[in-house]
């Protein structure tokens, strides 16, 4: 008897399960925190009146988990109907009509239920709160309704889009589609803080008499970007010497004579040193050859890509200083190559960012007064206003991608029931914003190498 | 590094210096996908070391192996980003001059 008493437990769970799933509305949680003994008794009516219809077939259980629990309660159903079901109840149960609980119509195969996969695939913003939004990344997350969460790599490879928006010099908007949030914030990572330029590091003061303090001068300098590949420049590491392969020399020499009114110092100043550094380093030794901060083996010059375009910041006018009459700066600005995590001016991009796909559904029709309310109340004019014949009016979601998410929409207990706000959780529209060195597209193609590489490092470091 | 017991190779620790949750979260991920993973997580143990520690027991095989099966999967997808990011950029390309001219003409 105890077995039998485990076995309409088991049975309650399932009836409960059938149950969740005729009601998509009701939530999984409250399902579940149903009492266990309120279901142990619903479950004992249950187990008497309709219990003999759900006897097993053996032809298709969804996995195996499911099978061996259903084997089990086969064995028992048929030792407890024994004991529980009067004569005449076993003569009305016909006895090929075995089914599985599993054969039921509104048992998922293969795939989630459509409130389900709305909750995978969207996040919900309600008034409050926005909801479901996490992934569910695990794979067997759906295992116990027999649904594969799992992504095989030719999946991807089938439902991957990338579609361009908009494509110019600094600036590239596109829609990346069919990826998980932690790969699309990977590249996002990647562009901001690892992907690498060339900055001015090192600024050796000769002179300034200007109102910038030195240490004031040197960080505006670090800031401008300069157009010179950095894929054709090495790391200067800490012992390396500076040379033609790891730096960037510039200089910047000007001076406002007495009696000229004030002037500024613009970016487009700096005039490039393909020979290396101009000055001389100061020796302890006076018999020693006069060496300077740099040594190059041979011109910068030389090299193809700067021959025909010679390195120099991206922006012409960008102050650097203002002199006042009698004022001087004179220095060198040595530039090499980093990473934005080790400081913002070797950032190739403003900024890079990515936003999930507005999407607005209308629950139900919302038509005369009501669909011009609608589109009143949208500030960036989401809704449209459609003419159904004979003065009726519906209101129809025209540009959902403009939507910002105010929510302004939703507000009012009447609206909130009509109006879905949601985002598609794989639908990334992303925007780089590029400061000039690199063009956006071979950023993007940059930060997804620059990834690729880590992991296989991680390979090579296992193996 | 790898932090694991020699009786038991399906579940270990391993510990990347130099990397933070852009790889970590994206292994994660990549791991979660995997039917032999029985668990999966990460955690940066403080925010001044740069050193990430990833967790992983499978239902059996190797942890190592699997971990490495992860990060190849996870290159494959990175290098169908990168094919079709530029095909998706040439065609943009292509198509551009040609609306450009139609818009020239039209004038």
């Amino acid at each position: 008897m105890v077995h039998t008493g485990f076995n309409i437990i088991i049975k309650a769970l399932f009836l409960f399960r059938a149950f969740a799933r005729q009601n998509p509305d009701l939530n999984p949680s409250s399902v579940v925190g149903f009492s266990p003994f309120l279901g142990a008794l619903l479950a004992t009516i249950h187990y008497c009146l309709v219990a003999p219809k759900f006897r097993r077939e053996s032809n298709d259980s969804i996995d195996q988990i499911q099978e061996a629990t259903m084997s089990e309660e086969e064995s028992s159903s048929n030792s407890g109907s024994d004991e529980s079901m009067s004569e005449d109840e076993r003569r009305e149960a016909p006895k090929n009509d075995f089914s599985s609980i599993w054969d039921l119509p509104d048992v998922p195969k293969g795939q989630l239920p459509p409130h389900l996969t709305r909750q995978k695939t969207r996040v919900f913003c309600k008034a409050d709160a926005p909801t479901h939004t996490d992934n569910v990344q695990y794979s067997g997350a759906y295992a116990s309704i027999g649904v594969d969460n799992s992504l095989q790599i030719d999946f991807f490879r089938k439902n991957f889009r990338v579609e361009v928006i908009k494509l110019d010099k600094d600036v590239m908007e596109f829609d990346m589609i069919g990826i998980d949030a932690a790969i699309a914030n990977a590249f996002r990572r990647i562009l901001i803080s690892e992907v690498p330029t060339m900055a001015i590091e090192k600024v050796l003061i000769a002179n300034n008499t200007s109102l910038v303090q030195d240490e004031v001068l040197a960080h505006r300098l670090g800031l401008i970007p300069i157009s010179a590949d950095p894929r054709l420049f090495e790391y200067l590491s800490a012992n390396d010497t500076p040379n033609e392969k790891n730096t960037i020399v510039f200089k910047l020499h000007v001076h406002c004579k007495r009696g000229e009114p004030r002037r500024s110092v613009y970016s487009e100043e700096l005039q490039w040193l393909p020979n290396g550094s101009g000055f001389a380093k100061e020796s302890e030794r006076s018999d020693a050859k006069s060496s300077t901060y740099t040594s190059f083996n041979c011109s910068q010059d030389s090299v193809p890509e700067f021959s025909n375009n010679p390195i120099r910041p991206t922006d012409d006018k960008i102050i650097l200083a203002k002199l006042g009459p009698g004022q001087e700066i004179e220095l060198e600005a040595h530039a090499v190559k980093g990473m934005g995590k080790a400081h913002a001016k070797w950032s190739p991009v403003g900024t890079a960012w990515y936003r999930m796909l507005p999407e607005v559904v209308l629950e139900e029709n919302v038509v005369g007064e009501d669909a011009e309310e609608l589109k009143r109340k949208c500030p960036v004019n989401v809704f449209d206003i459609e003419d159904m014949g004979n003065g009726k009016k519906r209101a129809t979601v025209a540009r959902p991608r403009a939507c910002t998410l105010c929510r302004e929409c939703i507000r009012g207990e009447k609206w909130e029931k009509r109006v879905s706000l949601l985002r598609v959780k794989d639908h990334f529209i992303f925007t780089i914003e590029s400061t000039g060195q690199l063009p956006p597209e071979v950023l993007f193609t940059e930060a997804v190498k620059i990834l690729e590489d880590k992991c296989q490092r991680v390979i090579d470091e296992l193996s | 590094m790898e932090h694991g017991s020699i009786k038991d190779p399906s579940r270990a620790t391993f510990s990347f210096v130099d990397e933070d949750h852009t790889l970590a979260n994206s292994l994660r991920y990549s791991l979660n996908q995997d039917a032999r993973v029985s668990y999966c997580g990460y955690s940066i143990p403080h925010p001044s070391d740069a050193r990430v520690n990833i967790r992983v027991q499978t239902t059996g095989d190797p942890a190592r192996e699997v971990l490495k099966d992860a990060c190849q999967n996870l290159k494959l997808m990175c290098q169908h980003v990168r094919t079709s990011f530029d095909e998706s950029v040439a065609d943009f390309r292509n198509n551009e001059p040609s609306k450009m001219e139609t818009s020239d003409s039209e004038n």
